[in-house]
C-alpha cells in the first residue's frame, strides 16, 4: 500500500461494512495502533513523529465533530482552529457559502439536516493545507450536488500535489486513472 | 501554540454558556448538600462550627465529581475528541485548556458561594475568607486529578460510578489539607502549612495530571 499511494496518490478503499475500512484509516492517522507493522510518513514512523505528522494529515471520520449547541460559523472556525488553521470571520463565511451553507451561518447546528451537517464537517477540507487526506465515508448522506462538489475538491487537492485515502461504498468519480481501488475483505 | 489553547478555552466556555442548566445543577447540588447539615443538626453553633470545614469540603468534592464525568464525554460521542487528538499541537495543551474551562465554569462558583454557605455554620469572617482561599487553591487539583479519571472511564457504561471509585481516594490529600486549613483558622492554629501543602499538591497535579490524562485519552480512543 505504501508504494501504491506514492505512485498514484489516491486510494479508494472499498469493501463491505465491517471489512476494516475505518480501522485502516484510524491506523493511518495514528488513532489506532496496528497489531503488526508500522505506519511511516516520509520514512519515519508516525509514532516517533507525533504532532509533526498531524500537521500533514487531515482525518474526517464518520462522526462529524459538529457541536449541536454552536452555530455553523462557530463550528467551522473552531474545527479549523483545532486543526491549526486560523480563519477570520469573513473567510469562514466564504467557505461555508462555497459549501452551500450560505444563510445558515448563525443557525445552531442542531437545526441542520444530516446532509447539511455533513457539508459543515467537510467544509474543513476547503481551508485545509495538509498533504494527506484520510476520508471516511465522506459521500454518505450527501445529495448529488454535494457529491460533485466534494469530488471536485478532492480532485483539486490531488492536482496541487496532495494525496488522499478515501473509504467509500459509493462510486468515486474522480478523473479516470487517477486513483486505485483497494478492496478489503473481512 | 497559545492560540490553540485559547480556542479550546473559548469553545468550552461558549458550550457551557449554551448548556447553563448543567452547570447550575452542580452548583445547586453543592448549595443543597451543604445547607442540609445545619437543618439536620439544629442550632448548636459549637458543633456546627467544628463540622463546617469537613462538610463544605466533602460537598465540594462530590459536586466536582458530578461535573467531571462530562468533561470529555460529549466530545467523545460526536467525534470532536478524535480531532483534538489529531491536532498539530501537544495534546496536554488541549487537556489543560479543557480542565481550565471546567474549573472556571464548575469549580470557581463553588468557591464563591462557599463563604455565603459558611454563615449558616456560624463561621467568623476570617474563617470564611480562609474557606474561600482554600477552595480556590484546592479545586484546580480536583479538576486536574479528576480529568485523569474522566479520560480513563470514557465510553464505559456506568462510568460515573467508576470515576468516583477511581478518583475519590486520590482526592483525600486535598480534602485533608483544605479542611485542615479552615479548621486551623477556627482554633487559630497554623493555617500557613496547610495552605502551602495545598499549593504544593496543585503544582504537582499541574505538572503530572495533563500528561497522564493525555495518555489515558489515547488509550480510551483506540
Amino acid at each position: 500500500m505504501a508504494n501504491s499511494i506514492k505512485r498514484i496518490r489516491t486510494i479508494a478503499l472499498v469493501g463491505q461494512a465491517g471489512s476494516g475500512k475505518t480501522s485502516l484509516l484510524r491506523i493511518l492517522c495514528g488513532l489506532l495502533a496496528p497489531a503488526r507493522g508500522e505506519v511511516r510518513w516520509q520514512g519515519a514512523s508516525i509514532r516517533s513523529l507525533g504532532e509533526e505528522y498531524f500537521t500533514a494529515v487531515t482525518y474526517i471520520g464518520h462522526r462529524s465533530a459538529v457541536k449541536e449547541e454552536l452555530t455553523c460559523l462557530e463550528n467551522h472556525r473552531i474545527n479549523n482552529g483545532l486543526a491549526g488553521v486560523e480563519l477570520t470571520k469573513e473567510q469562514a463565511v466564504a467557505t461555508l457559502a462555497e459549501m452551500g451553507l450560505a444563510g445558515s451561518e448563525n443557525l445552531p447546528a442542531r437545526l441542520l439536516s444530516e446532509g447539511q451537517r455533513r457539508r459543515l464537517a467537510l467544509s474543513r477540507l476547503l481551508s485545509s493545507s495538509t498533504r494527506l487526506w484520510l476520508l471516511d465515508e465522506v459521500l454518505t448522506s450527501l445529495d448529488r450536488a454535494a457529491v460533485t462538489l466534494i469530488t471536485s475538491v478532492i480532485e483539486a487537492h490531488l492536482q496541487s500535489g496532495g494525496m488522499a485515502v478515501v473509504a467509500t461504498h459509493q462510486e468515486l468519480n474522480l478523473a479516470a486513472g487517477s486513483f486505485e481501488r483497494l478492496q478489503l475483505t473481512s | 501554540m497559545l492560540t490553540m489553547f485559547r480556542w479550546i478555552v473559548v469553545r468550552d466556555l461558549t458550550l457551557a454558556w449554551r448548556r447553563r442548566a448543567d452547570v447550575l445543577s452542580t452548583l445547586f447540588f453543592f448549595v443543597i448538600v451543604v445547607s442540609l447539615f445545619p437543618l439536620g443538626i439544629g442550632p448548636e453553633s459549637q458543633l456546627l462550627r467544628s463540622i463546617a470545614p469537613g462538610v463544605v469540603w466533602v460537598a465540594a468534592l462530590l459536586a466536582s465529581m458530578l461535573s467531571l464525568s462530562r468533561v470529555f464525554e460529549n466530545d467523545y460521542h460526536d467525534g470532536t475528541l478524535e480531532q483534538m487528538l489529531l491536532t498539530p499541537q501537544p495534546l496536554f495543551l488541549v487537556v489543560l485548556g479543557k480542565v481550565l474551562a471546567q474549573w472556571l465554569v464548575s469549580e470557581v462558583p463553588l468557591a464563591v458561594v462557599a463563604p455565603l454557605l459558611g454563615v449558616q455554620f456560624d463561621l467568623g469572617p476570617r474563617t470564611l475568607w480562609i474557606l474561600f482561599i482554600s477552595l480556590l487553591i484546592g479545586t484546580p487539583v480536583l479538576s486536574l486529578i479528576g480529568s485523569i479519571g474522566a479520560a480513563l472511564t470514557l465510553g464505559l457504561r456506568g462510568g460515573g460510578v467508576l470515576i468516583a471509585v477511581l478518583i475519590l481516594p486520590l482526592y483525600v490529600p486535598v480534602l485533608i489539607f483544605g479542611a485542615g486549613a479552615v479548621d486551623a483558622s477556627i482554633i487559630s492554629g497554623n493555617i500557613q502549612s496547610n495552605i502551602m501543602l495545598l499549593t504544593a499538591s496543585f503544582l504537582l497535579a499541574l505538572v503530572f495530571a495533563p500528561w497522564a490524562t493525555s495518555a489515558a485519552l489515547r488509550i480510551s480512543l483506540e
